[in-house]
């Protein structure tokens, strides 16, 4: 067997063949999202148009690099020329590029994004620096360093990017040294609570016994949050390389990786890694020489978002239902299968190999005193340019909407963040700083990283119904507070969003939401109120347009809008007579069309035929009527 | 799912009750669900009560205990897709089917489920049938894709 330096350097010069390749490397991602978008079409049309023109490439599939809006992106490095980036491909513009660039010399730069090379290149000219471009400007790449620039399955890739420094780093400083280090860096959980990581490991470092356990979370639950897919899809070695530092700091031999079961690629790319790891020996026994001995056991989860609470996810490893118990004794003293066990986040791992690697000073030249770092975001909803971000903590949330995601589409409302277990903030909030204890005071969480933007098109009360019809849903059910908490706070909303409910019922909310938070047993249920006592602070009128006047001023509660034909416009064209499920629009040809109110059920489906039809006229509007009282 | 399909995805394991969600999801991925012959099953091969299978199985919102149809339709329920017009989407597909979330067409053609997140927020809303994902779905987009998947 050849010694891990001989592979680290094999690696390295694998890597500069590469970046230096005689022949032209096409670079596709392909993570989820780029598959959402068509880049296994893209992929393929590559490697047609390769094979028809008998030209050589080596095709190369990388992670997501971030800007999901600019999905599927293809890079291509012609010898000598910097990496060009190309947004937004299909099977037609990845031919016609391919085409030009590989076999004219064209890069054809209207439809290049950006390059990664120096401005002043002959071949770039026309085309801004990739790193430029306002989305990835404002941005710093610590986690997500290697996504979308490296071969996520191929572990030479990470190598030759100092895989594994950190690690052989951590092995010869010793378990108290690396604790002393994450200490001194300041880390805290990025799971969404920011507990420092260096006192969860402290006390399980502290308790006797040699059966100590290690899991990685991965049980991403929330709706709108990707950001540990995306890291794991892209980067699967930093993860892993951080469930082994941490292994190794607290003194556990066994490691889990429990991970939602919906996550094929990530688990695939997991699996792929750590095959690769036991054949290079940084798993098993000796590890690097060093005594360390450690094991993972990639444990796929059946769903259930309460199992992102610690104790619910040792229940759903050991085979039971996934429902936390009250603490004491902390999961650090009494945890998977009785013994101490330390669950730490995705990104909180994923930071670990770099903070070992560079220091503890230099992981703190990002972020403000107490909140040192970088944090991951998955900025979507209604914003320009969205998808996985990375910005420094202490970051005003203005900057994070308005230049890394160019603002809302339509007049801004809302930023929701946390999921389900945090708040909405309204626009007079966006200068306060991104940091735990900020976010906090003003009524909302960091969370794990789902941040989603919402425009005047959005209704808060109904986004709160969705949330608590999430929660409500997700209850494990162990404790009444939570159980019927949540099922009572559905019941009321959903009576506001008809237009059926009383003032009465936002004090009834507002009391009840604050005993379910006060009274559960655990995050879920503690947090869960959060979205209704967040909207209800900062968006009370809305609230009251509901209740007394019956309006719903984003026209989004159902069952108060009105689907309506603006007699100017309506050209007759017949299109939304001929969708409408239930012909509840009749007219002739050329002359106005009437909707008959009592069969219409609100599907949409005629207001977007009017909006989209060359021909239509868009005379549909949805309306919510003030009710006079 | 026949004698040696059971031995082998239980060959696979040690007989822990730790290893109850694994099986179960390999015997889903088999066979689509989970049947009652594959809880007494489990419960000789783990030496658990058939009660507590089902129990833990159907605390879990992938479990499921239908046969599925041929292909499988998924609305995505995330909220970026909730803010984006996602539950007009679901009502148009269980309208379109004439079936509810959970149930299965009664020609065995589709199944309807919920998502909670595909992961592909930017690109909402989102529908997947079987393994392709249909982004920026409109209401009236839907007749085609499903046409296309028939």
């Amino acid at each position: 067997m050849i010694s891990f330096e001989q592979r680290q350097d094999e690696a390295r010069k694998k890597w500069n063949a590469l970046q230096s390749s005689k022949v032209p490397v096409i670079y596709v991602g392909t993570a989820t999202c780029g598959r959402a978008a068509g880049a296994m079409d893209v992929l393929k049309v590559i490697r047609r148009t390769l094979k028809e023109h008998k030209l050589k490439a080596k095709v190369v599939e990388v992670g997501c690099i971030g800007p999901c809006y600019l999905e599927p992106l293809m890079d291509i490095v012609v010898p000598g020329n910097p990496r060009i980036s190309y947004s937004n491909v299909n099977a037609e513009s990845a031919q016609k590029i391919v085409e030009n660039y590989l076999l004219k010399g064209n890069p054809l730069p209207m439809l290049a994004a950006g390059h990664f090379g120096e401005n002043g290149h002959p071949v770039t000219a026309g085309i801004p620096r990739f790193f430029d471009m306002p989305m990835l400007k404002h941005q710093v790449r610590v986690v997500l360093r290697n996504c979308g620039y490296i071969n996520p399955d191929s572990i030479d890739h990470y190598l030759a990017n100092d895989g594994y420094e950190g690690l052989k780093k951590a092995l010869a400083m010793g378990h108290e040294a690396v604790i002393a280090e994450v200490e001194e860096a300041g880390v805290r959980g990025r799971g969404g609570a920011g507990f420092p990581t260096h006192r969860k490991w402290k006390i399980c470092r502290s308790v006797a016994g040699d059966d100590k356990y290690m899991i990685c979370n991965v049980s991403e639950g929330d709706p709108g949050a990707f950001m540990n897919r995306s890291l794991i899809e892209g980067d699967p070695h930093c993860v892993v390389e951080g469930l082994l530092i941490a292994a190794f700091a607290i003194g556990a031999n066994h490691g889990y990786i429990y991970i939602n079961s919906d996550y094929t690629l990530a688990i695939a790319r997991l699996k792929t890694a750590i095959d690769e790891m036991s054949e290079l020996g940084l798993l098993g026994k000796n590890i690097l020489g060093s005594g360390f001995d450690f094991d993972i056991i990639i444990k796929e989860g059946a769903g259930a978002f309460v199992c992102g609470e610690e104790t619910a996810l040792i229940a759903a490893v050991e085979g039971r239902r996934g429902m936390p118990r009250s603490r004491p004794p902390f999961p650090a003293v009494e945890g998977l299968f009785g013994k101490p066990t330390i669950i730490n986040n995705v990104e909180t791992l994923g930071s670990l190999p770099n903070i070992l690697r560079n220091g503890a000073s230099w992981y703190k030249q990002y972020g403000v005193p107490g909140n040192y770092g970088t944090k991951t975001f998955s900025l979507v909803g209604s914003i320009r340019r969205g998808g996985l971000i990375e910005v420094p903590l202490g970051i005003k949330l203005r900057k994070i909407i308005e230049d890394i995601g160019g603002g809302s589409l339509k007049k801004f409302k809302a930023v929701q963040t946390g999921g389900p277990s945090g708040g909405c903030l309204s626009e007079e909030y966006l200068d306060i700083p991104v940091e735990y204890e900020s976010m906090t005071a003003a009524g909302s969480i960091m969370g794990s990283g789902g941040m989603i933007v919402m425009d005047e098109d959005a209704c808060v009360v109904d986004l709160a119904l969705y949330f608590l019809n999430f929660t409500q849903k997700e209850s494990c059910g162990k404790c009444s507070p939570c159980r019927v908490g949540t099922w009572h706070m559905v019941t009321i909303l959903e009576r506001i969003t008809k237009g059926e409910g009383t003032t009465e019922d936002l004090t009834k909310l507002q009391t009840l939401a604050e005993t379910a938070a006060r009274a559960s047993l655990c995050g879920l249920g503690q947090s869960a109120p959060n979205p209704v006592l967040t909207t209800l602070r900062h968006f009370r009128s809305e609230y009251l347009e509901h209740v007394q006047d019956h309006y719903c001023s984003a026209s989004c509660c159902q069952e108060l809008v009105k689907y309506y034909i603006d007699p100017e416009k309506c050209n007759g064209c017949q299109r939304c007579a001929e969708i409408c499920p239930t012909e509840a629009i009749s007219g002739v040809r050329t002359q106005l069309h009437e909707i008959d109110f009592s069969r219409c059920i609100k599907c949409k489906a005629c207001y977007e035929v009017c909006r989209f039809d060359p021909l239509a006229g868009n005379a549909i509007s949805i309306k919510s009527v003030r009710r006079v009282s | 799912m026949k004698d040696k399909d059971y031995q082998e995805i239980f060959s696979q394991f040690k007989g822990k009750e730790a290893d109850l969600l694994p099986i179960l999801l390999r015997i889903q991925e088999k066979e689509g669900y989970i049947s009652e012959e594959a809880i007494r099953r489990i419960s000789k091969f783990l030496k658990l009560s058939e009660n507590q299978i089902y129990g833990v199985a159907s605390f879990y919102p992938k479990y499921r205990f239908n046969p599925p149809g041929r292909k499988s339709i998924k609305v995505c329920m995330g909220t970026a897709c909730h803010v984006r017009g996602g539950k007009f989407l679901s009502d148009a597909v269980g309208w379109k089917l004439g079936i509810n979330i959970g149930q299965t067409t009664e020609d065995k053609r589709f199944d309807f489920q919920r998502a909670t997140c595909l992961g592909c927020c930017t690109l909402g809303p989102v529908v997947k049938i079987n393994d392709d994902v249909h982004s920026r779905m409109l209401v009236t987009g839907l007749k085609e894709i499903l046409e296309k998947h028939d």
